[in-house]
């Protein structure tokens, strides 16, 4: 009965794991951004959930064109747009976060 | 390369990943923690590449070309103001990645291992719908937002009858459809699962104004993350569902965080109608108070005698893009032995942190940017205060007056200062529609005009 439901129920329970502990590692990580660089945090996380383009890759990877392998290329050209464009936009943004040296008065 | 060496590398990857949001704890380590992100990326997508089922480099690699070079060139030419419907178009694409690389998983499920076209095994599909159809909502919810922030449509938020009644239906024609699909395996229920997530989407951003962008996004981004778990959950990729995690946990934070900046539940964000609704409540009460008017050369009188200065910018200043001659303006000021700082209230601008970012670019040194908790107990030791392109943040009947639809909303406590000057293009109201009763204070100077404008008068008066 549990075959029918999953292939493979360890890998499912090893996957919910691994889930819960890196929402928790989340948690704490995230709170620990302070306020001020909450635009960069959205630029990184950005450019981070484009690592989507590892299912992409895999899609597009076999030689004989198929549906799924168009599927695989669109996407992989999508997420390359994200990681560029987020990691670039964040280092943008992160270069301008500078404290002046106080002057001498 | 084998199958352990590869979990090992990726999760390299995922912790350098996790490096990459630790080094945002400050500015100094941040752009390290950006370097970490990029070479965990780096990491995961050249381990992919060896694997021995991809084998089409040239294709991939062109992909990857067309892609970097579209990225590279809009991250490079966006201004810093438009940064959210930037982070709104790109969530949008990470939501129609999602999708596509479900619908790749679906029509070729051999190639990951998830059971053979016609019989693919349940738990997968049940993950693969459920990261279709929160990609899907991701995609088009953020298309919205960004038409919303770029102006494409109006901000306004669209408000009809049986709004949550359709929205409840759709949603549980999606879930009888994930149901159907699992069992029949249908290429024409996939699709019609991804029409329908895609009009949910639209659906759930369509009543949410533009004030509440902060939120939107934040939860998009949430999205975001919460549709790569689904698909890592499909392929069983450890690296996507611990990244899919931390994505998604940091847009639930920063919408918590949005949230409670405008005291409000995020449920109460969502079912939307913040902004328009309200608009003539208590506007026409007002029009017998007084309103005490000034111009530059006043405004420049009263802060060059001034010993502390608080600067409250909103998003009227990232509008008018009057960020650098603001950092003139407190230049002069500070070269007079005055003391400038900045209070940033957490739902100022369009994103979460915003202001923070545009007083970055004109050069303000981030230790005189300060948060609201930090900053709020200085407002009675300070002179002048100047509120440039905020409004509803600086509102003391979010303390006072029970019935407005602000109260309880943390403020920045500007009316306890010695003189408020408040740069406003005209009386209008707030986004949330609501009068501000901080402009017919007696200590409230008023000063119309164009926030860029107006600095640079001041800058003029001040030499």
């Amino acid at each position: 009965m549990e075959n029918i439901i999953y292939h493979n129920s360890d890998i499912f329970v090893v996957g919910l794991t691994v889930f819960f502990l890196s929402c928790i590692i989340g948690y704490y990580v995230v709170w620990s951004v302070t306020p001020a660089l909450h635009s960069p945090l959205m630029g990184v996380t950005n450019a981070i959930s484009s690592v989507i383009i590892v299912g992409a890759i895999l899609a597009a990877g076999p030689q004989d064109l198929n549906t799924s392998k168009i599927f695989g290329i669109v996407g992989v050209i999508l997420a390359s747009i994200n990681i560029f464009g987020g990691f670039i936009v964040t280092y943008r943004m992160l270069s301008m976060f500078k404290k002046k040296p106080k002057k001498k008065q | 390369m084998s199958a352990s060496l590869v979990s090992i590398l990726y999760l390299i990857s995922a912790l350098l990943f996790i490096f990459a949001l630790r080094g945002l704890s400050h500015p100094e380590s941040s752009r390290l923690g950006n370097i970490f992100g990029v070479v965990g990326m780096i990491i995961a997508i050249v381990t992919t590449l060896m694997f021995k089922s991809v084998l089409s480099y040239t294709e991939i690699g062109i992909a990857i070309l067309i892609g970097g070079t579209i990225g590279t060139l809009i991250a490079i030419r966006i201004e810093m103001t438009a940064l959210p419907q930037l982070v709104a178009a790109f969530h949008s694409l990470v939501g129609l990645a999602a999708v596509f690389v479900a619908a790749a998983a679906f029509y070729d499920p051999q190639s990951f291992n998830i059971g053979i076209k016609g019989s693919i095994f349940k738990s997968s599909l049940i993950e693969m719908s459920l990261g279709t159809f929160i990609g899907a909502i991701t995609f088009s919810g953020s298309v919205l937002a960004f038409a919303k922030l770029q102006g494409l449509i109006s901000s306004k938020p669209i408000v009809f009858k049986f709004q949550h009644l359709i929205n409840a239906l759709v949603f549980l024609f999606i879930i009888i459809l994930i149901f159907y699909f699992i069992f029949n395996q249908s290429a024409a229920i996939f699709w019609i699962i991804i029409i329908a997530s895609i009009i949910l989407g639209f659906l759930v951003v369509v009543p949410i104004g533009g004030a509440d962008m902060p939120v939107v996004i934040s939860m998009l981004n949430s999205y975001s993350g919460w549709a790569a778990c689904g698909i890592g959950f499909t392929l069983s990729n450890n690296l996507l569902i611990i990244t899919g995690a931390l994505v998604g946990a940091s847009g639930a934070i920063l919408s918590y965080i949005m949230s409670k900046g405008m005291n409000r539940s995020i449920f109460n964000v969502v079912l939307g109608g913040f902004g328009g609704e309200q608009a003539n409540v208590n506007s026409s009460n007002n029009s017998d108070k007084i309103v005490k008017q000034g111009n530059a050369e006043d405004a420049a009188y009263i802060l060059k005698n001034a010993e502390t200065v608080i600067i409250v910018p909103g998003y009227g200043m990232a509008v008018a893009q009057a960020q650098h001659v603001l950092k003139e303006m407190c230049d002069l000021l500070k070269k007079e032995g005055i003391k400038v700082r900045y209070a940033i209230h957490p739902v100022a601008g369009r994103m979460p942190g915003h202001m923070n970012v545009l007083l970055a670019e004109a050069s303000v040194s981030y230790d005189e940017v300060l948060e609201l908790d930090e900053i709020n107990h200085d407002f009675p030791m300070t002179e002048v205060s100047f509120v440039i392109g905020a409004n509803d943040v600086t509102n003391p009947a979010a303390k006072t007056d029970k019935s407005s639809p602000i109260y309880g909303m943390p403020i920045l406590d500007v009316e306890k200062s010695g003189s408020v000057l408040f740069v406003k293009r005209s009386m209008a109201t707030g986004y949330s529609g609501v009068d501000n009763e901080l402009f017919y204070r007696d200590n409230t100077t008023m000063l119309f005009g164009d926030a860029k404008k107006m600095c640079e008068n001041i800058v003029k008066a001040l030499n």
